[in-house]
């Protein structure tokens, strides 16, 4: 199956990796568990300060479906559990320490066993469901399961290359979860993809731009979710753990991160674990003149974090980007420096086809929706996004549901927000919706 | 700049709650957030981490400088029709500018005063920060309206315009009609005398002492003005000094006419900055060319001495009047017209078709171009909401073919 994407955008911007880079191995002492990166999980401890844990035990299960587990990537002794208002559990933080690891149940010949052990090995927390974008209810069987070979967010170096040679195990993994589904499990793959087909699995080779590389986009223009029908989505790194755990019965949590953006000295990979502390990583690294703002992720989905905190899911890349917070920009709104990044032709930086080194800057105050068809261009999928927002905000469920809100997520909506001359917070619109959503209906 | 920016920063306190300026917290943020891009920067988790360089005043500049060859060419044309209206051979080229600055200059200050004091007081009152709407609709205003408008009719016009159909409505973004739009429908409807007819296209006197005096009882009808009041199939176009006028002067701009409305030349201008930066939709704009032309062609072809437009030729119709002015600059307006892709297209050819079916069928109204966009923007919402629903309906279908086959 071929899908030809023509919405959406490339966000060019400065420290992206260079071809030829080599990978740096840095020791990790200490990892986090950070919650508040599962929506829908709602945490509680299967472990206490002092404890010993091995790779792969559960470090916190979900209040409401005790079977889903995220686990401990790497070996080590709980340092401390960080509770912010009314004892909300933070983040669980880990000193690394040994080599224990838990051993998975492997034999899987149901659909039960599979379940099994995508809950214990922490697998289905990395996979989201739609409606709602949250962890998978187990619960509930999905049409199909769609997984994502392409990343195309601003600086990220995409996915095909972390899975090479790695065919074996994703066909385990497809295996195992076709007999989750009812449905297929669909592959959707880019122009970098040259692993050839995966026994199993339906491929699709996706081209267009970003946000092209989004799974909900994909299932949008491959078998769009009707209401009442819930999907997973996955991207393919995760496939190919779980087929590494089905065939090894040990989990490994090991990950090579992309360290980029205008601020970093040498762009490149970095050798870690998930969840890894980032002191040690962003140690005698970066650029040191502005204030910076250091992103777990990608700058349109990502989380801005301290340096003492840690990596965060889906721990594959730290963008550094200047904050900008003392810019003092005069007039910045009459510029016409080709600097100025920008969609819009009233910008010559639009037309000099050049990287960009934006900072976090708004750049403008928030007003009503005003232009029209802004969001449209950065959405390949068939929804009306400035209606579908109007129903959110206005708390609509029945408009919300009319105009597809079953089939969005956040991340679908990150790009327009990028673009919006009105800088309405979207992503954080869809993800108040969507909680809104689940509550009202369950 | 530095030192402004301290300047501004120092006084800050001033104008915070508590300050002994508070009541002038709007103008405050106001001029401060044009001076300097605000430092404020994204939200640390739950959205994007960079934001497009775009903002809205920036898009507001752009179509107040797309309006700029059109109102420079207004206070040419102001100056150059007052000259033929006093019988003068030569037109020298400043004078005759400065003469319609002069002219202008008042209904600008007017028109902004007005305006923005009440977008000041309601965003004061709103504890919200100044929209930027009111820059074009307070440059627009003066430009559609006839150069001899009263000021304090201008006042009343604008104040009412801006009260109730964008503050009642919650303001910039919301509003249901152009707003520069109601302004000059409230001066023809309030003071149908004072607002049509022959007196007000031309400037007569001198302004602020600058300039000849016409003598009494020229003539300075707009074409359509005269088109409308023809009797039989012949029609005559006649300038202020008695000679006709042709298509040509029509194109250029050289007939009397709403102050900024006049030039299609600088409207064309216009049209190219506001198409090349994507900030008016060409949907529109093409769509709405094409209805007009239709429509043009279609009253020109059963044409009739009952409706002497009707022996306009479809191109006279697209530069007689406000037809391109309104095509360009009202109907692109993106919080009054349709804002789905499919909608636009819809809109604006009824736009060109109302326009035309209006100034040609309506002899009570010789220009119909304002009408038609107004009578538009009341059915935007409806256009739309056929398109949303099509698209609802896409989905439910979708989910039905699902439900048969299982």
């Amino acid at each position: 199956m071929n899908i030809n994407l023509k919405k959406g955008l490339n966000l060019e911007l400065a420290g992206g990796i260079p071809t030829l880079s080599s990978t740096v191995a840095v020791p990790t002492t200490r990892y986090a568990i950070v919650p508040d990166d599962f929506p829908g999980f709602l945490p509680k401890l299967e472990v206490k300060e002092g404890d010993t844990v091995a790779a792969g035990q559960p470090l916190l299960r979900d209040k409401n479906r005790e079977a889903v587990k995220l686990v401990a990537p790497a070996a080590g002794v709980v340092r401390e559990v960080v509770r912010g208002e009314r004892r909300k559990i933070e983040r669980v933080v880990v000193d690394v320490k040994g080599d224990q690891s838990v051993t998975f149940d492997t034999h899987i010949t149901n659909r039960d066993q599979a379940l099994a052990l995508l809950c214990s090995s922490g697998i289905l927390a990395a996979m989201r469901q739609r409606p709602y974008d949250i962890v998978p209810d187990p619960e509930v069987t999905p049409r199909d399961i769609f997984v994502t070979a392409i990343d195309l967010a601003p600086l990220s170096p995409g996915l095909a290359w972390r899975v090479a040679g790695q065919q074996t195990e994703m066909e385990t993994a497809v295996a195992m979860l076709k007999l989750v589904t009812s449905g297929k499990v669909f592959i959707s793959v880019g122009d970098d993809w040259n692993l050839g087909s995966i026994r199993g699995a339906v491929m699709v080779h996706v081209t267009g731009k970003h946000p092209a590389g989004n799974v909900g986009v994909q299932i949008a223009n491959i078998a769009p979710v009707n209401k009442g029908e819930v999907v997973w989505g996955m991207d393919v790194v995760s496939l190919a753990r779980l087929g590494r755990i089905a065939l090894t019965g040990k989990t490994d949590a090991n990950t090579t991160i992309a360290l980029v953006g205008s601020e970093v000295k040498l762009p490149g990979y970095v050798e870690t674990i998930e969840g890894a502390a980032l002191e040690p990583i962003l140690k005698d690294r970066l650029i040191e003149v502005r204030h910076l703002r250091i992103i777990s992720g990608n700058v349109l989905t990502g989380t801005a974090v301290n340096r003492d905190e840690y990596l965060r899911f889906p721990y594959r890349m730290v963008t550094v980007i200047p904050e900008g917070d003392n810019a003092d920009e005069f007039m910045g709104w009459a510029s016409l420096s080709p600097k100025k990044m920008s969609v819009s032709r009233s910008f010559p930086g639009h037309f000099l086809n050049r990287v960009f080194r934006p900072d976090a800057r708004i750049l403008g105050g928030r007003r009503a929706m005003i232009m029209s068809g802004e969001y449209d261009r950065m959405m390949p999928m068939d929804i009306l996004p400035e209606y579908l927002i109007k129903a959110i905000l206005a708390k609509d469920i029945d408009a919300m549901e009319k105009l597809g809100i079953y089939e969005v997520a956040p991340e679908d909506f990150a790009l327009a927000e990028y673009a919006d001359t009105s800088k309405l917070p979207l992503q954080q619109i869809v993800r108040d919706g969507l909680n809104y959503l689940r509550k009202e209906l369950s | 700049m530095k030192p402004l920016k301290k300047t501004l920063d120092r006084i800050r306190p001033h104008f915070e709650e508590g300050g002994k300026l508070h009541a002038f917290r709007s103008v405050y943020d106001g001029f401060d957030t044009f001076l300097y891009t605000p430092n404020e920067t994204a939200k640390r988790s739950g959205g994007t981490q960079i934001h497009d360089s775009i903002d809205s005043k920036r898009t507001m500049i752009i179509v107040v400088l797309a309006l700029m060859p059109c109102f420079i060419f207004g206070m040419y044309n102001t100056g150059y029709q007052h000259w033929l209206a006093c019988g003068e051979t030569s037109f020298p080229f400043w004078p005759l500018l400065f003469y319609g600055f002069l002219a202008i200059i008042p209904k600008v200050v007017v028109s902004y005063v007005v305006g923005l004091g009440i977008e000041f007081i309601v965003a004061q009152w709103k504890k919200e920060e100044i929209q930027e709407g009111f820059l074009v609709t307070g440059i627009l205003v003066p430009m559609i309206c006839p150069v001899e408008t009263p000021l304090w009719m201008l006042a009343v016009a604008v104040a009412f315009a801006v009260i109730f159909a964008k503050e009642v409505f919650g303001g910039t973004g919301y509003n249901v009609f152009n707003v520069a739009l109601i302004t000059r429908a409230f001066l023809f409807f309030a003071y149908p005398a004072q607002m049509s007819g022959d007196h007000v296209f031309v400037a007569a006197g001198k302004q602020f002492g600058f300039g000849p005096v016409a003598p009494d009882g020229f003539s300075c009808a707009t074409p359509l003005g005269q088109i409308a009041t023809t009797v039989g199939d012949k029609l005559e176009i006649l300038g202020v000094n008695g000679e006709p006028l042709t298509w040509m002067d029509a194109f250029v701009g050289l007939i009397p006419g709403s102050f900024g409305e006049t030039s299609v030349v600088c409207i064309i201008a216009g049209m190219l900055l506001l198409l090349a930066t994507g900030i008016a939709s060409w949907r529109i704009i093409l769509s709405a060319l094409v209805g007009g032309w239709g429509m043009a062609w279609l009253a020109h072809v059963c044409c009739t001495p009952t409706y002497p437009a009707s022996y306009l030729t479809p191109w006279d119709q697209l530069v007689f009047g406000g037809f391109a002015f309104a095509v360009v600059f009202m109907a692109t307006d993106p919080v009054t017209s349709c804002r789905t892709n499919v909608g636009k297209w819809i809109y604006g050819f009824l736009i060109g078709v109302i326009a035309v079916l209006i100034r040609t069928y309506n002899n009570g109204y010789p220009e119909g171009a304002m009408l038609a966009v107004l009578l538009m923007n009341a059915f935007a919402p409806l256009i739309d909401w056929c398109v949303v629903q099509s698209n609802i309906n896409r989905r439910m279908k979708r989910l039905t073919a699902k439900t048969q086959q299982q």
